[in-house]
């Protein structure tokens, strides 16, 4: 069987999973009658309206031609990467891991991790230009969030700031 | 004139040096994060929400207003100068507004979206002013039923708005609402699908979605593109303001765009999109002037109309919103959220219980339009030298700004991992062709027609037909009915993804 349309099969299959899923966890609650609505009730409806239109989807992409195939076409794996890591660094280096002991080094240490990490996810690097910037993003963060918004942020490493 | 009175008293509340000094503040933030590239004004006032939160809920409604139309602007300007809608309803100002810019013709492109708006935003706020008391007279008739329709109402017309296919938009909306569902259930008290992750048993924040799949899903779709296809227009901008034959073309454009986008602005889930499109087909299909460029190629008329009809159908979008508390789009989604932040309920109380509140709502959102104008039409020419910034330092400075403004929300690390995810499942979203933009209504709908259902059904000892035996709710329902046969129809259909693909 050769799929036809490449980008509503996989749609169609997120959504058939997807909804399939939240109706089973729905089963686990108390579902209860249309007058006494429990918990699970709900979620069981719209996960099962969820599944079967994952269903239709992924019937309609096997079935009805399409021009060009609808390709998924290749993934941007390295911006996905940098971009998705230099976020998650950005979180570890502000608020620290407790998990690992890892402690927090606040806000502007966090800035320029996060600029360089998630800079690497562009076509062109060049440690410089990317170290103005995080100069420029800590001076106009440090201005707007803590002295004109007054945020409550970790500002320096807790080592130093105690 | 109760009109008279009403709008007096909200001035008088508006009206104070302070207020107007947030009112600029929040104007200039918005339009200067708005007209970013790939912000568009949800991202925009999310990232913005937490700096009004310290405010008294005057100001921070004034300044929250001073935003809203900021970022919407700011989206206008990045749709003309790049070629890039910040949001779905500048879709269709891309059109003729880039073809403008590249004409060299940006100066009068900006110029005229801004007076359009302006325009439109002032008759939007009249009508409002004149007409949310008696509407809210009909949101009293509104029993569980009712809303139910209502949302259902809304929800269809988030479908007909989404420009690719209709039954994946089903899904997304089926989808946002499972999501809105996770965390503590208001009745029972059982945390659903939360894995036993105590940040999960609140909910799943809305702006960490909205961050997530818009701002890094986007972020990272644009940089999986080639270089050269995602160039930004950077060319010399001659000339500010319109000529006067400019004028005359964009006068009655503006008239007919304004009419239109106050009546489809009232209809939940109609909102601003439905009615620029509907403006620039009109425009279409009126007679060219000779002389006149064509549409398509850079016509005035193509950038007037859509921008007042949005503006107009944004203003009396907040009808539904204040007086039915049902917000009919994501951007109107965000606001209930900083509304209720601030403890305002929005819905039909607001009006009596707090009247200052309400009417200098109202004169605020009129402030910041003006406020607008005062910005924006001396300063174009420093809008456009922001769009220089290279994307390679933009890019970086985009996801660092919603990262600080996610944890900000609620200082706590955990919705910087979530925000992460939502970006993974952002991209995906995108590269399957799924759009996000009616996720979002269904997430923050979902618990709220839950809500609705079981009363509804409770009241009615678990007899379905109550939907559709109680008058306003059937009428309800028969409009969503004939407005998914219209989406339906073939003719119609092509007709909308003409539209949607022509360049």
């Amino acid at each position: 069987m050769k799929i036809k349309s490449q980008k509503d099969f996989y749609s169609g299959l997120l959504y058939t999973l997807v909804g399939a899923a939240f109706a089973y966890g729905a089963t686990s609650y108390n579902i209860g009658t249309g007058a006494r609505m429990g918990p699970g009730y709900f979620p069981l409806l719209l996960g099962s309206i969820l599944a079967v239109i994952g269903a239709i989807i992924l019937f309609k992409s096997l079935v009805v031609e399409t021009p060009t195939g609808d390709e998924v076409g290749g993934w941007a794996w390295k911006p996905l990467f940098f971009i998705i890591a230099g976020n998650l660094l950005f979180g570890i280096l502000l608020g620290g891991l407790p998990s690992i002991k890892f402690p927090a080094m606040g806000l502007i240490v966090a800035i320029y991790g996060t600029t360089l990490i998630v800079s690497m996810g562009g076509e062109t690097f060049k440690l410089k230009e990317v170290l103005i910037l995080g100069t420029i993003l800590s001076v106009m963060s440090y201005l707007a969030f803590i002295l004109l918004l007054k945020l409550q942020f970790p500002v320096w490493p807790t080592f130093i700031s105690g | 004139m109760d009109l008279i009175n009403n709008l007096s008293l909200g001035f008088g509340v508006a009206f104070t040096f302070q207020n107007l000094a947030y009112a600029f503040i929040g104007c200039l933030l918005g339009t200067l994060i708005g007209v970013l590239p790939g912000i568009g004004p949800v991202a925009t006032i999310a990232m913005l929400l937490p700096a009004t939160y310290a405010l008294p809920p005057i100001a921070a409604l004034i300044m929250l207003a001073g935003i809203y139309y900021g970022a919407q602007y700011g989206g206008s300007t990045t749709a003309i100068l790049v070629n890039l809608p910040g949001e779905s309803s500048s879709v269709v100002t891309v059109i003729d507004g880039y073809q403008m810019a590249r004409k060299g013709r940006a100066g009068p492109a900006l110029a005229a979206a801004g007076i359009g708006s302006f325009f439109a935003g002032c008759v939007g706020t009249l009508i409002l002013a004149a007409f949310a008391a008696p509407l809210t007279e009909v949101a009293f008739k509104f029993g569980p039923a009712e809303y139910f329709s209502l949302m259902i109402l809304g929800l269809i017309g988030a479908v007909v708005l989404a420009s690719g296919s209709l039954l994946k938009a089903v899904g997304m909306i089926v989808l946002g609402l499972l999501m809105g569902l996770v965390g503590t259930d208001v009745n029972s008290g059982v945390a659903r699908y939360s894995f036993d992750i105590p940040e999960l048993t609140d909910g799943i924040g809305f702006i960490t979605i909205a961050m997530g799949v818009f701002g890094y899903g986007e972020i990272i779709a644009n940089l999986g593109k080639p270089e050269d296809k995602r160039e930004v227009f950077t060319g010399k901008v001659k000339g500010l303001f319109p000529t006067g034959e400019d004028f005359r073309n964009m006068i009655p454009a503006i008239l007919r765009g304004t009419a239109l986008g106050s009546m489809l602005g009232i209809l939940p889930g109609g909102g601003a999109l439905l009615s620029a499109f509907a403006a620039y087909t009109i425009e279409k299909k009126t007679k060219l002037r000779p002389g006149e460029v064509p549409f398509g190629q850079g016509n005035i008329r193509g950038v007037a109309a859509p921008e007042s009809a949005n503006n107009a159908g944004s203003q009396t979008s907040f009808i539904p919103l204040l007086t039915l508390g049902i917000p009919p789009n994501a951007v109107m989604a965000l606001m209930v959220g900083a509304m209720t932040i601030h403890n305002i309920q929005p819905g039909p109380q607001v009006m009596t219980s707090n009247p200052e509140l309400f009417w200098g709502l109202i004169a605020s959102m009129w402030i910041g339009n003006a406020m607008l104008i005062i910005l924006n039409l001396p300063l174009i020419g420093m809008w456009i030298k922001l769009l220089t910034v290279p994307y390679r330092w933009l890019f970086p400075a985009i996801i660092l700004f919603c990262a600080i403004g996610v944890y900000s929300t609620n200082n706590n690390t955990f919705d910087i991992w979530m925000v992460g995810a939502f970006g993974i499942i952002g991209y995906t979203f995108i590269k399957l062709g799924m759009e996000p933009a009616p996720l979002l209504l269904g997430f923050i709908l979902g618990p709220m027609m839950e809500e609705n259902l079981r009363r509804a059904l409770l009241l009615s000892r678990g007899d379905w037909t109550v939907f559709v035996t109680r008058g306003l709710s059937a009428s309800l329902l028969a409009a969503a009915a004939v407005l998914l046969i219209i989406v339906l129809l073939p003719s119609v259909k092509s007709k909308r993804e003409e539209a949607f693909v022509e360049e």
